[in-house]
This record gives structure tokens, C-alpha cells and sequence, in this order.
């Protein structure tokens, strides 16, 4: 299957292999679809070997790093991250989930005091195959279904 | 560890030296009381009490460990007076309330509210309870009554008898007890078991567990009887519900199959768990109980407060 070719970016980042229907999602949690920012592109249902069909962001004039990238790992954890210089690819890297997950998952909990009060929500993660995390206020734990569930 | 404004919320937050200091302080402030009958370590300071909601018994017992330590206390006892009603958050309510105090005890209806306190105050917070999630002073004061009875907490065999699915006293007892070399008998009807996830963990730590539906079977072999409420809001019908319940009633009967020297705990208030005939008995250390919060709210307030 020939790939699509989306128009090349000359500095910036691609994220490549997003599971297909997860690209908007995956703009929201890095928070670049700000008015302000730059140029953006996503790229859906777009035919791969891989995973059948995936999404592809690419930012142009932004350099995110491993650190913000593996903000979408729950999401999608088959991303792939290249830094583009100049039309070349200088750096290849895959997500991975973090040990703490800050801000982007809601607690699945309804009694939790992170979903009344103006706060961060944040989880530990117990285990990353499979997926488990800890509420660091309430200690409940979520499993993959809920955290997707929750996101 | 620094004890000096650390904040108490789970007893996951606890290292085994952490606790074995816990107890040690309130053993000796416990020797100290008796000996000069009051004390005035905690001179100057005040304790805050804000329980959001009613907790009676666990409020005292704080209140009467700050007047012991010869501080002053301020605070509610329940949300229905205060400003909460009004729609105030927690984080300005707590932010207002470390104005006024030294040391802050939460008791809140939501899981996790004493974690996000602890963050917004600049003082110490101790949890005296968050909704269905912690109370590590009952913990810690259980494990205190049983140091102080047998002398050391290693080589016990402890039954938990009880909700064992949803009862968050016998979880974080539990978690605690793994820190020692212990054996436990987890004793519960069949829809009320401990969890997997927990029993795994305890087995992971090391803990000899033993899982029964059957009481008298291994009463024989306890030395320590943990008794916990069983809810009629759990049991889908009142049949099953007065069934099980009857099962795990404690009384004398029951104790003639005990070793001379098994106690029997309950955090209370009891229902109908154990009967009051053992009350009078040298199996009951349920009261004893009681009377250890004072020692063990003592020990984590001038810690906490760095007044020791
Ligand atoms: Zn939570």
C-alpha cells in the first residue's frame, strides 16, 4: 500500500502511527490548537501497514520533547516522534508512558476531591502492561478500559 | 524523615521506621502522662478540628491528645455551621483556617480531601478520615494496642473478620501489619472476601495469608480477633443478610474454643459483632483501644507540630 504523502514541514515536529481517530485528541492534550501557535496539520485515516489506518500531526516551527510527547502515550501508545531540521529527520523516538500523569485524565472516581476542587488531577503509574494507574488523592486505582473511558 | 510539619494522610505514606516511632513516642508520652498527669509540650499551640462530617469519637479523642499535650483546640464538628453551606471550597476554607491554628485535623466526606489540604496549608495536616479512603490514626492506634498488649507485633497470628471488600479500617490495617512478620487469617462470607488486588499485594510482602468463610475453625488458632461491622446495605436480601450476620457474632461461647490469651479487637461503634458478655472478660481490648488513640494523637501532633 503506497503511503500518503502530506506535505513535508521544514522544522518542527511529526508524530507518525497515532491510532486512527485519535489525532484531535492527541492536539488537545499537547494544547496546540491555540490560536496563537503554528502552523498545524493532521492528517486522518490515513492508510498504514502497520495499523491499518492511522493519524499523523505534524507542527510546523515547534520542537516538543520526549517529556510533553509522552503526555499522549495513553492514547497512543503506538506514536512515533520525529524532529525535522531542515526537511531531514534529526531525531526519531517512540512514547512512553510516564511514571505521572498530570492534568490530561479525570478520575474515574465520583467521590474524588479532584473532580469538586480546583485542582490538578494526577495518577502514579503502578504498571504499564498492563495499563494501571494510582489516584494520588483519592489512591483508587484504574485499569485501561476506565482510563480510556476517562480521558 | 523530618517529622517536624509533615503531614499524616495514608498509611501509605509510612516506611516500617516511621511507624515504629509513632508507637515508641506515644508509649513514652503515654509513660510521661501517667507520671505528671499533664503535660505542656504543645503550650502556645492550637489544633484546628474541621470535621466536615460528624465523627464524635474520633474528634474527642484529637481534642482531649491536644489538651493532654497542654495545647488549646478550635474548630466544627460538623459542615451544617459553617461557611462550607455558603459554597466555600476547601482549599479557601483550609487557607482561612492555618490563619488561626498551629496544626490542622480534616475529617471530609470526599476521598483525597486531606491530601489536597496538605497541599494548600503551610501546616501540618493529619487525616482523620476521607470519605471511604483513609483514616491512618485508627491504624496506628491499633497497632499501638497490640504492641502494648503482647510487646512486639512480630510473630502474631491476627484474624480480620468482617467486611473484608469495602471495609477501609481492615485495608489499612493490613497494608500496616505487612510491614511485620505476621500471619493472617482473613475471615469473611463469601461475597464480602477481601479483594485480590489486596490479598496479592499482602502475599507479595511476604504475609501468610489464610482465607476462610469459617470462624470457629480457626478461633483456636488466633492471637488477635480483629472484629469489623458488617453493613445490611451490602447483602441484596434481610434472609442472607441475618444469615452471615449471625455467623460471626463473638460471645463467650465462641471464646471457650480461644487461646487464654487471644484479645479481641473492634474499632467501634460495634452493632452486634460482639456480644456484650465478653465486654467484662480478659479477651475484650476493645476499650483499650479507645484509650490508645489519646497516646498515638498525642505522638503524631508534637511530632508534627516539632514540639518533642
Ligand atoms: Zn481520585
Amino acid at each position: 500500500m503506497a503511503e500518503l504523502k502530506v506535505s513535508a514541514i521544514k522544522e518542527g515536529t511529526v508524530i507518525d502511527h497515532i491510532p486512527a481517530g485519535k489525532g484531535l485528541k492527541v492536539i488537545q492534550i499537547l494544547r496546540l490548537d491555540r490560536v496563537n501557535g503554528g502552523i498545524l496539520l493532521l492528517a486522518a485515516n490515513v492508510p498504514s501497514q502497520k495499523l491499518g489506518r492511522k493519524d499523523i500531526v505534524k507542527i510546523e516551527g515547534k520542537y516538543l520533547s520526549e517529556e510533553e510527547v509522552n503526555k499522549i502515550a495513553l492514547i497512543a501508545p503506538t506514536a512515533t516522534v520525529n524532529i525535522i531540521r531542515d526537511y531531514a529527520v534529526t531525531e526519531k523516538f517512540n512514547v512512553e508512558i510516564p511514571g505521572e500523569i498530570v492534568g490530561i485524565l479525570k478520575c474515574g472516581n465520583p467521590n474524588c476531591v479532584s473532580n469538586h476542587e480546583y485542582t490538578a488531577p494526577k495518577f502514579y503509574v503502578i504498571s504499564k502492561e498492563p495499563l494501571k494507574v494510582r489516584c494520588h488523592y483519592c489512591e483508587r486505582t484504574m485499569e485501561e478500559e476506565e482510563i480510556l473511558s476517562n480521558l | 524523615m523530618e517529622w517536624k510539619n509533615r503531614d499524616v494522610i495514608s498509611i501509605r505514606d509510612f516506611s516500617r521506621e516511621d511507624i515504629d516511632f509513632v508507637l515508641e513516642t506515644a508509649g513514652r508520652l503515654e509513660r510521661e502522662l501517667a507520671e505528671k498527669g499533664a503535660l505542656r509540650y504543645a503550650e502556645g499551640k492550637i489544633l484546628a478540628t474541621l470535621f466536615f462530617e460528624p465523627s464524635t469519637r474520633t474528634r474527642l479523642s484529637f481534642e482531649s491528645a491536644m489538651h493532654r499535650l497542654g495545647g488549646s483546640v478550635i474548630g466544627f464538628a460538623s459542615a451544617a455551621s459553617t461557611s462550607v453551606r455558603k459554597g466555600e471550597s476547601l482549599r479557601d476554607t483550609i487557607k482561612t483556617v492555618e490563619q488561626y491554628s498551629d496544626v490542622i485535623v480534616l475529617r471530609h466526606p470526599k476521598e483525597g480531601a486531606a491530601r489536597l489540604a496538605a497541599e494548600v496549608a503551610e501546616i501540618p495536616v493529619i487525616n482523620a478520615g476521607d470519605g471511604s479512603n483513609q483514616h491512618p490514626t485508627q491504624t496506628l492506634l491499633d497497632l499501638y494496642t497490640i504492641k502494648r498488649v503482647f510487646g512486639s507485633i512480630d510473630g502474631l497470628k491476627i484474624g480480620l473478620l468482617g467486611d473484608l471488600k469495602y471495609g477501609r479500617t481492615v485495608h489499612s490495617l493490613s497494608e500496616a501489619l505487612a510491614f511485620y512478620d505476621v500471619e493472617l487469617y482473613l475471615i469473611s462470607p463469601e461475597m464480602l472476601k477481601m479483594p485480590k488486588h489486596i490479598v496479592e499485594e499482602l502475599r507479595e510482602k511476604g504475609v501468610r495469608i489464610h482465607e476462610t468463610s469459617n470462624l470457629e475453625s480457626v478461633i483456636g488458632e488466633l492471637d488477635v480477633l480483629y472484629a469489623t461491622r458488617i453493613q445490611r446495605e451490602r447483602f441484596p436480601d434481610e434472609q442472607e443478610y441475618l444469615k452471615v450476620k449471625g455467623s460471626y457474632v463473638v460471645d463467650c461461647r465462641l471464646l471457650e474454643k480461644a487461646k487464654e490469651t487471644l484479645k479481641v479487637m473492634h474499632p467501634l461503634p460495634r452493632v452486634d459483632e460482639i456480644h456484650p458478655e465478653v465486654d467484662g472478660t480478659k479477651h475484650a481490648l476493645y476499650f483499650r483501644q479507645v484509650f490508645s488513640g489519646v497516646p498515638v494523637r498525642m505522638a503524631l501532633l508534637g511530632l508534627t507540630l516539632g514540639v518533642l
